[in-house]
């Protein structure tokens, strides 16, 4: 596997890009993965030239996440180059907040592999991705009003009594069935 | 019911006899059809079941039917979601009667290790009757042929006049259970109350 | 959604037949449906409804320690749990820095590559179903796996559930007299390959079923982010066991067989081709395998606290790249834990594959897809 920086790569972005939002956001443990992370209304941009440069090709976007912290809600892109065999670059971008605000632009006409892993990110937390050509829900049903992996939801209590009682298990089967 | 002594006296002769309900249940039982329709993991349990090495084709329930309407008996074999718990009860009311239940592995039964999750149905159960739980994560092969072994004795003991009918034969008892709805937070009803009776929790250990 | 509406939006054509096959359906391998709108026979449109096995995975690993979702990856692509244990693991280590020893490193190759062993054997059974052989070349197939699985007891005490990889090393070392076991299985394996491709890859119904069907090209297998065998037979060049290196993989002589036309023929011969591979794997794996510990002893197990950071790892599945992202927050849960799922985003052009095809092709391309649905749902 070839190396490549990330260090690199934000200064292959500045010199190509001069105008775009991007900087390094230091992953504190001994991996080693530090991201990028791109002010969202360039990250379409950004994502272009990182597929398209020369030198970086990174033209296969292998994994996309959401995650849920408390100001904002992120999509995590972990992408790879199979002409230049190296890997992974972390682009991340932001949401403005968690509620009406939580957009981000789609980069599924970048890379398509993106699809079907975005939907997902709307579907369980909420992550609307403008320019997606189809944004719907993946996982759960259409009629389903809620966003399951934010750390705020709180799941149906339809827990039925557990024959082996333990801790507030019990208690909460009890005020359920008596209920 | 002739007693068993005679029985065999008589067979020794060549002269077999037995109920009609005997015989009825003995062709029922002897060859279960099931319904081809794995959800998860024991799905996988499932095929090496009907497969060469333990061969379900034994116990006469080797035809797996692709269709509800030509099935016997529908093993849940795998987790039941609650995106899918309508599509099992519907699948379960367009099996005509004499129709059974078994329910393979912990999922079906209750759960099972995904028993925290929100869009995980906490057991077949809440929404159809079930004959056979066979537990396990997955339960072997042998297991579910011994699961199978027990369903064939509750079919042996089934009466076809006097008291205790089955379900099948009991003109009163319903063949189709209600199909829960997609509700905005979790299924509409969570439960059919008709069927699912958990028992109340006991604090004493 | 009822029966006689529509399931795309726009208006349908008076002619056009609108199907959804599935989620109760004997090829599609799982619950997986297909919304799918015919002219005559041809599949004018196609659209994968996902979610009928959706078990939560991510969120009960949130809410649980680390080692805890370690029986979790077992039931994510259920056929390949030694490979899915390895993949969550590697992450791990990833995550925290984690050695591994050298002996628990080969002995994640020798259950790793019979994990691929068994996965590849079985979907000769699977797509041969798919095809309408009804479960005769199932049952070959399952013969020869139970095999496989017999070893894997031993060695495990489970078939299918292995739970065998820990965060530096492995959980269980060979009983005695195992690796004689193996040698001795393995060296009947070849026969079962050799046999399988007498009758089935001179087959004419075969050989007209798959050829020409599915044809994906390198570029859109690229964008697609297609990885695995269905990556390899459109002619793409990319191993991560040869990539990234992991393990002890760049010790050992294999080749990676590559496509030339991207049908369903060259994903088929494909699999065959990399079973073959990993036979000479496993060879080497027990001839060099050494003494030693198996698993690094200063790593705690249970209360397992990584530093805070983030983690990409990734391994080269059966099925394709399974991947863990793992974001933790020094605590003794993972604070974000999310699975790559190849199964899924091989998914991502099946509609592109099989536009323009007959519904009949549509099981075939799927099942040379090779998709499981614990891993495309977790």
């Amino acid at each position: 596997m070839n190396v490549l920086p990330p260090q690199s790569v934000l200064d292959r972005i500045h010199a190509g890009l001069p105008q775009a939002r991007v900087e390094l956001v230091n992953n504190p443990g001994p991996s080693g993965q530090h991201a990028l992370l791109v002010h969202r209304e360039d990250a379409r941009q950004v994502a272009e030239f990182l597929k398209n440069d020369p030198e970086l090709l990174l033209d296969y976007a292998s994994n996309v996440s959401g995650a849920d912290y408390p100001e904002y809600l992120e999509a995590v892109y972990h992408l790879f180059s199979i002409a230049q065999k190296h890997g992974p670059i972390v682009l991340k971008t932001r949401t403005g907040d968690r509620g009406a605000d939580a957009t981000v632009p789609s980069l599924t006409p970048v890379w398509k592999s993106a699809d079907f892993q975005e939907r997902e990110a709307y579907d369980l937390f909420g992550i609307r991705f403008e320019g997606h050509p189809d944004l719907r829900r993946l996982l759960m049903w259409e009629e389903f009003a809620d966003f399951p992996l934010r750390k705020d939801y709180a799941a149906p209590a339809d827990y039925e009594y557990e024959p082996t009682p333990h801790g507030d298990i019990v208690q909460k089967a009890a005020a359920t069935t008596q209920a | 019911m002739t007693d068993d002594a005679l029985r065999v006296e008589l067979q020794k002769r060549g002269v077999f006899v037995a109920s009609f309900e005997d015989l009825y249940n003995w062709g029922r039982k002897n060859s279960l059809w099931p319904l081809q329709f794995g959800l998860a993991c024991c799905a996988i349990e499932m095929i090496a079941a009907a497969a060469a090495r333990f061969d379900i084709a034994r116990f006469g329930a080797e035809v797996f039917r692709p269709s509800p309407r030509q099935a016997d008996f529908m093993i849940i074999a795998g987790t039941v979601t609650k995106k899918m718990a309508p599509l099992v009860v519907r699948l379960y009311n367009q099996m005509p009667e004499p129709k059974y239940v078994l329910a393979m592995g912990a999922c079906a039964i209750s759960g099972g290790p995904f028993k925290e999750g929100y869009n995980v149905l906490k057991g077949i159960d809440r929404y159809i009757p079930v004959d056979v739980y066979v537990p396990g994560c997955p339960p072997r092969p042998e297991a579910l042929l011994e699961g199978l072994i027990a369903l064939q004795k509750k079919i042996a003991g089934q009466r076809l006049f006097g008291k205790d009918l089955p379900r099948h034969a009991n003109p009163e008892a319903p063949a189709e259970y209600p199909v829960p709805a997609y509700g905005p937070h979790d299924l509409v009803p969570p439960s059919n109350p008709a069927i699912f009776h958990p028992k109340a929790p006991s604090l004493a250990e | 959604m009822s029966p006689s509406s529509t399931f795309f939006s726009g208006t349908a054509d008076a002619g056009a037949l609108e199907v959804s096959l599935g989620p109760q359906h004997p090829s599609t391998h799982g619950v997986f449906r297909m919304n799918v709108r015919m002219e005559g026979e041809t599949v004018v449109k196609l659209q994968p409804v996902f979610g009928y096995l959706h078990r939560n995975h991510e969120k009960i690993a949130e809410k649980n320690s680390w080692l805890a979702a370690m029986p979790y990856t077992d039931r994510l692509d259920y056929i390949c749990s030694g490979t899915n244990n390895w993949a969550y693991a590697v992450a791990v280590e990833k995550l925290a820095g984690i050695e591994v020893p050298e002996r628990a490193e080969y002995l994640r190759v020798i259950v790793g590559e019979m994990t691929r062993l068994q996965n590849h054997t079985a979907f000769l059974g699977f797509i041969l179903g798919d095809m309408g052989a009804w479960g005769s070349a199932l049952m070959y197939a399952f013969r020869e796996r139970e095999k496989i699985l017999d070893l894997f007891e031993e060695l495990t005490g489970a078939r299918m559930m292995l739970n065998y990889a820990r965060f530096g090393g492995v959980r269980c070392d060979l009983p005695t007299g195992w690796l004689a076991k193996a040698r001795a299985y393995l060296a009947t394996y070849p026969a079962f390959l050799d046999e399988m491709e007498r009758f089935l890859t001179g087959n004419e119904i075969l050989l007209a079923r798959l050829q020409g069907v599915g044809v994906l090209s390198a570029e859109r297998a690229i964008n697609g982010g297609l990885s695995g065998p269905v990556l390899r037979a459109s002619g793409v060049d990319y191993d991560i066991r040869k990539v990234d290196g992991y393990g002890i993989y760049p010790r050992l002589k294999f080749r990676i067989p590559r496509g030339e036309v991207g049908d369903c023929f060259d994903r088929f011969m494909l699999r065959l081709l990399e079973a073959r591979e990993s036979l000479k794997i496993l060879q080497q794996a027990f001839d060099q395998i050494p003494e030693g510990p198996i698993v690094n002893p200063a790593v705690k197990q249970r209360g397992f606290k990584p530093p805070a950071g983030e983690a990409y790892g990734r391994i080269e599945g059966p099925k394709g790249e399974l991947g863990f992202h793992l974001v933790s927050d020094g605590s003794d849960k993972p604070y974000r834990y999310h699975v790559r799922p190849p199964s899924l985003i091989n998914l991502t052009l099946l509609e592109e594959m099989c536009l323009g095809t007959k519904i009949a092709d549509v099981m075939v391309i799927l099942g040379s897809i090779d998709i499981v649905l614990g891993e495309v749902d977790r």
